[in-house]
């Protein structure tokens, strides 16, 4: 594969890792968790796991971001740290 | 030096499956909100899903679906040509399992608000302790 | 904690990358985890089974075993998280929230009072409420057939392309969320109800042990495929692949149901009456 397109896809991927845990609002870090997760399915792609990178494209970027905005939504949305 | 150079890049895959790991733990360790505690949580078996997966990578290998056997009868399949199958099947399983997790995480994440009415772990530890 | 915290995984990432020096290098053919049993499913997959896609013959065929267990277990997750959440209150014990639509006035009803009647006046709305928003709707309404007849295709066509039941089965649960999302919450209750998906739920993962004791009822090992070709009248390979394909089916039936009933009982708070 062209490496530089994994390169950036694989900074991206910690980048979104640690946006998700460090901001301060909870919708955003639900968010963005729903972009680590489709960048993740974008490396397993490159890797040639066509499965697994459709499971996670179905489950993680989908499902998985519309249960934590409803439990955002049925708890607090900010948070101290 | 040269040794150490090549080392690193012919291995950089690991590389990015421990930075990963390490900032999942970092999440579930450091972080007192539980929301964040379970976010990191997902991190840490995403990058476990990684590592497998890096595994069974083969150089110059093609996707492990066999193409055109029903029309020229069953010729010869060389394991060599395709990249590793079984740590797919084995990744499948734990991203089913880490939704259902993920599920009932969020589920005692919400009853533990309905009791304490915060999802802060330093107030509901002094909550509790009253 | 927060130094403690990064000293302990500095120290764990530290003697994780020292690990690594011994691993195989990357994309080595010859590495041990390609060689012995993988190598086995990959040469005869298709000989044993006639199905291309060598992860969905591994999956449900050489290793069926732990996908029905796999699928028991997110029936369980739905299970844990009903028995957490759920509450039930009767219906006739809650208030109301009713909008005049010509002039905006809300009405709340206390229980006992009088209902409007069904009519063009008055529509039900829940605590937070927007305004009507025709072009989420109408589009949503428009896209979710052929979701629905896409993760029909995913399940049917796992054999020759990247698929099967998990895949099918999370498409076909994200549209039903879609029509939760798009329109309210109460209007998707009353097309999927709660009783149809805690069926649709255990249904499934009788449909995939049920292919396994029929297998053992026609004289073969529990989940043993080949033993379907008497009754379905080919020949031992290709009843492998139908018996596969009847597992995906079941699996993606019990993976729809659970979505489904997962953000039933998530997004609004156990009691199925309003939701996000």
């Amino acid at each position: 594969m062209i490496w530089y397109i994994e390169l950036v896809i694989t900074i991206m991927v910690v980048i979104c890792g640690i946006a998700a845990i460090t901001v301060r609002d909870l919708l955003g870090a639900a968010i963005l968790f729903g972009a680590y997760s489709f960048m993740m399915c974008l490396l397993w792609a490159i890797m040639g796991a066509v499965d697994v990178a459709f499971t996670e494209a179905s489950v993680g970027a989908g499902v998985s971001t519309v249960l934590f905005v409803a439990a955002v939504f049925r708890t607090s949305r900010r948070t101290k740290d | 030096m040269h040794d150490l150079i090549l080392t690193i890049i012919s291995k950089y895959n690991y590389w990015i499956y421990i930075v990963l790991l390490m900032i999942g733990l970092y999440a579930m360790m450091v972080k007192k909100n539980l929301v964040k505690k379970i976010i990191g949580m997902n991190i840490l078996q995403t990058a476990i899903i990684l590592f497998y997966i890096s595994i069974g990578a083969k150089k110059d290998g093609t996707l492990p679906i066999l193409l055109h056997t029903h029309h020229t009868g069953h010729h010869l399949v060389r394991a060599a040509d395709y990249i590793n199958p079984l740590p797919h099947v084995l990744m499948l399983t734990a991203i089913v399992v880490s939704v259902a997790t993920l599920g009932v995480a969020l589920a005692l994440a919400i009853k533990v608000y309905h009791q304490h009415g915060t999802l802060d772990e330093d107030e509901i530890h002094a909550r509790i302790r009253k | 904690m927060k130094v403690v915290g990064l000293i302990i995984i500095l120290l764990c990432g530290g003697l994780l990358a020292y690990a690594t020096t011994d691993f195989p290098n990357w994309g080595d053919p010859t590495s041990p985890a390609a060689m012995h049993v993988s190598a086995y499913y990959i040469e005869n997959a298709v000989t044993d089974t006639s199905v291309p896609n060598i992860v969905t013959a591994i999956l449900a065929d050489y290793r069926g075993y732990d996908t029905m267990f796999e699928t028991a277990v997110i029936f369980s997750a739905a299970i844990a998280c009903f028995l957490l959440l759920r509450i039930f209150t009767p219906k006739s014990s809650q208030s109301r929230l009713y909008r005049h639509i010509a002039t905006g006035i809300t009405l709340r009803i206390e229980p006992g009072g009088k209902l409007p009647e069904k009519s063009d006046t008055f529509e039900r709305i829940d605590s937070s409420w927007v305004p009507h928003d025709l072009i989420i709707k109408t589009a949503c309404r428009l896209f979710i057939p052929f979701i629905q007849i896409f993760g029909l295709y995913v399940i049917a066509h796992g054999h020759h392309s990247p698929g099967g039941g998990f895949q099918g089965g999370v498409i076909l649960g994200a549209s039903i969320l879609l029509f939760a999302v798009s329109n309210d919450l109460r209007s998707t209750i009353s097309r999927m109800g709660e009783k149809l998906t805690a069926f649709l739920c255990s249904a499934g993962v009788f449909v995939y042990a049920g292919t396994g004791t029929l297998c053992m009822l026609l004289g073969a090992n529990f989940l043993d495929y080949g033993a379907l070709a008497s009754l379905l009248g080919v020949d031992p390979v290709l009843a492998r692949s139908h018996g596969i394909l009847m597992v995906e089916i079941g699996v993606g039936m019990t993976v729809m149901a659970v979505m489904v009933s997962l953000y039933y009982i998530l997004s609004s708070d156990g009691k199925l009456n309003e939701g996000l």
